[in-house]
């Protein structure tokens, strides 16, 4: 049976994340609190926005409403990336070799390991940023598409279009596959692995009622789960067109409430489903199975994330409620 | 996939939003609003920092974004900054009592207020309490012959602040109010010299909430009616401090009644309101005549609002819009003495008068 520890933090958790294995919590005042022999609290922001984990899952990135992009280590360093600003920092991506983005307003900024530094000018505001999982290549989303650009020399970026206004973007996991969550209550996708100068495969994925605000991939990315419907909504990305033609699973289903957040397992095929109601279930894609992981809580569900091993679920609230699931109990 | 269940209820913050050209007076009224002893702390939200600026305010800046709704209708536009910027304060609330957002000059404000009706999330923890146009007495007219955005804040405005008025004379400002009345008849008008206007006529109004207006101010949608007279309950400004009385078309003060809906001399406006009668109306009729007028000319229309009796309903209905956003709830039983007509005002661009009454009155039980 799985145990749950709780802590409640009384604040909007944005994000949960593991730090090698130490839990960590992002709060919305700023404060990311971290579990590791005790509680303990670093004030990194005033009012944070975005955060991300390093790829070699050691550091937490953020950025905040004082413009500041800040790094967090899993021992408690507290490193300052760019210092306050004016405007708010409002998206952060981590890439390969040590990589860090940051965006505020309409300027992008990719940071390197070695400690250069290349910015990019969109004449949007960049919505959200993500790198690719191969090359030094950043996508920033941005009204009516998707740019993505070459960290390093001087190749023009690739223009990704489709009308309307994009947040979230994500990659997949092997790399064919760019995804967008948008303004309107759907994901729009691209296939990337078509000719060069071909024309562009688009992806539409919708009829959601609410907005789409949470995604993960699976495993080797098969699946992309996503949140914005009573369901956990799931596409099926194995086949070379992705999604296309094949209708997505829909898991876990509420009859009173929505899903608010989603986070894949890293080793299996199944999905913790956090709900507006605080609740929180795994249910596997196979046969959709179910295991109850968390009552309902305080707050919706706004934050999860496993740990390597896949044992550990931390997950946070908009109430504050937060805790860990540890499912071998 | 199913219906989205509806959110709970929870309380919302109220925004007010200042429209008006460079100049018109938004920086001081802004700062007045801050500086003030009213016990309430605000978060602004600005384009650019300028000369605002108390410490203990939450001020963000935020590059203005329109967006277009992916749904194929080009007036579906809201802002993309302001959705980022609010869902960003409402995470961290206790901080602030209201939102203030400032527009540029330049600022269409359809997208800003359509993006507290068009955004869910936005709209689930916010409401919006009123439009406030300032206007520049002297520059008015220049500014009216020279720019579409000019008149469009004063069309879209649920308070009009005509700032500035010590440098026109009496007669020019009798003259630009009533331009201002030609071109929204049902937006509260408030005379100022450096902005300096009780606080509480601009902020917390409800205005935007119908039904709220509707208290505050029983003869809405009346004020160009001959038939209105003032009474004490009636909360719109009456400048009794200005001897040279007021221009509201109301009938007690002797002067003769005129037609609103003529445009003044000095009203180059391309935007004219269009104030509908009728009886009681069959809701078979009327639900899907709105519907269709604001799918066909929502392009045009810039606002709506209406106050309409149906046949065998004891609740007089409101109703109000943007451009195609149409929203409309019961407010409160007829009372006796009053007469059970249906009234609606639009105010907009090319719109064929008409057909709307003809169309309107057709939807008569």
């Amino acid at each position: 049976m799985p145990t749950v520890a709780p802590i409640d933090l009384d604040d909007h958790c944005l994000a949960a994340a593991f730090l090698e294995d130490v839990p960590v919590f992002a709060l919305a005042s700023g404060q990311v609190v971290r579990l590791d022999h005790g509680t303990h609290r670093h004030e990194l922001h005033d009012g944070l926005l975005a955060t991300a984990i390093t790829w070699d899952g050691k550091s937490l990135i953020s950025g905040g409403e004082d413009g500041k992009v800040m790094r967090l280590d899993a021992d408690g360093t507290e490193t300052t990336l760019r210092p306050s600003g004016r405007k708010w920092m409002g998206a952060v991506a981590t890439g390969p070799q040590g990589a860090v983005a940051f965006a505020e307003g309409r300027t992008a900024t990719v940071l390197l390991a070695d400690g250069t530094e290349r910015t990019f000018e969109e004449a949007r505001t960049i919505e959200g940023l993500a790198f690719a999982p191969k090359g030094l290549r950043l996508a920033m989303t941005r009204y009516n598409g998707v740019s993505l650009v070459f960290v390093h020399g001087s190749a023009p970026a690739i223009d990704f279009e489709w009308k309307g206004a994009h947040n979230q973007v994500m990659f997949s996991p092997d790399g064919r596959f760019l995804v967008t969550a948008m303004q309107e209550n759907a994901l729009h996708g691209w296939k990337l692995d078509g000719k060069p100068g071909g024309e562009q495969r688009h992806m539409r994925m919708t009829g959601y009622p609410a907005k789409v605000k949470s995604l993960s991939w699976s495993n080797k990315g098969k699946w992309l789960a996503s949140s914005g419907a009573p369901s956990a909504i799931v596409w099926p990305f194995s086949g070379k067109d992705g999604p296309m033609g094949k209708g997505p699973l829909e898991l876990g289903q509420r009859a009173d409430t929505m899903v608010t957040c989603v986070a894949c397992h890293p080793l299996e095929d199944l999905v913790a489903i956090g709900f507006g109601d605080g609740m929180v279930l795994a249910v596997r894609f196979a046969d959709s199975k179910e295991a109850l992981l968390r009552r309902p809580g305080k707050g919706p569900v706004t934050a999860l994330a496993w740990n390597r091993s896949g044992r550990l679920l931390a997950f946070g609230s908009q109430a504050g409620d937060c805790g860990v699931v540890d499912i071998a109990g | 996939m199913s219906e989205a269940p509806s959110p709970t209820p929870v309380a919302q913050i109220p925004v007010t939003v200042l429209t008006g050209y460079l100049g018109a007076g938004k920086t001081t009224l802004l700062n007045r609003i801050l500086s003030e002893p009213h016990g309430k702390r605000y978060a602004v939200i600005v384009n650019e920092f300028g000369e605002i600026g108390i410490d203990n305010d939450l001020i963000v800046e935020s590059d203005e974004e329109i967006y277009e709704m992916n749904n194929g209708c080009v007036c579906c536009t809201v802002r993309g900054d302001l959705i980022r910027v609010v869902e960003g304060l409402m995470r961290r609330p206790g901080r602030f009592d209201a939102i203030i957002v400032e527009t540029t000059g330049l600022a269409d404000p359809v997208p800003v207020a359509q993006t507290f009706f068009m955004d869910e999330d936005v709209r689930a923890k916010t409401r919006l309490d009123a439009v406030v146009a300032l206007v520049d007495a002297l520059h008015l007219p220049a500014r009216l012959k020279d720019s579409r955005e000019a008149e469009d804040q004063i069309a879209f405005a649920d308070v009009v602040i005509l700032n500035k008025t010590d440098l026109v004379t009496p007669e020019q400002l009798e003259a630009i109010e009533r331009t201002v009345r030609a071109i929204n008849p049902s937006a509260r008008i408030h005379r100022t010299e450096r902005a300096a206007i009780p606080l509480d006529a601009v902020l917390d109004r409800g205005a935007f909430d119908l039904s709220r207006a509707l208290d505050n101010d029983p003869h809405f949608l009346d004020h160009d009616h001959p038939d209105h007279v003032c009474t004490p309950d009636c909360d719109h400004d009456h400048h009794h401090h200005h001897h040279h009385g007021h221009d509201h078309g109301h009938d007690h003060h002797g002067h003769s009644h005129h037609d609103h809906a003529a445009p003044a001399a000095i009203h180059d406006s391309t935007i004219e309101s269009i104030s509908l009668r009728g009886g009681p109306l069959n809701p078979k009729r009327f639900f899907p005549w709105i519907e269709k007028i604001t799918q066909l000319d929502g392009p045009n229309i810039l606002r709506l609002k209406g106050i309409i009796a149906f046949e065998g309903d004891a609740d007089r209905y409101i109703i109000q819009g943007i451009h195609m956003i149409v929203e409309g709830d019961h407010q409160r039983a007829w009372k006796d003495d009053e007469k059970r007509e249906s009234r609606i005002v639009f105010i907009g661009r090319d719109l064929d008068r008409e057909k709307l009454e003809r169309t309107f009155l057709a939807c008569q039980a």
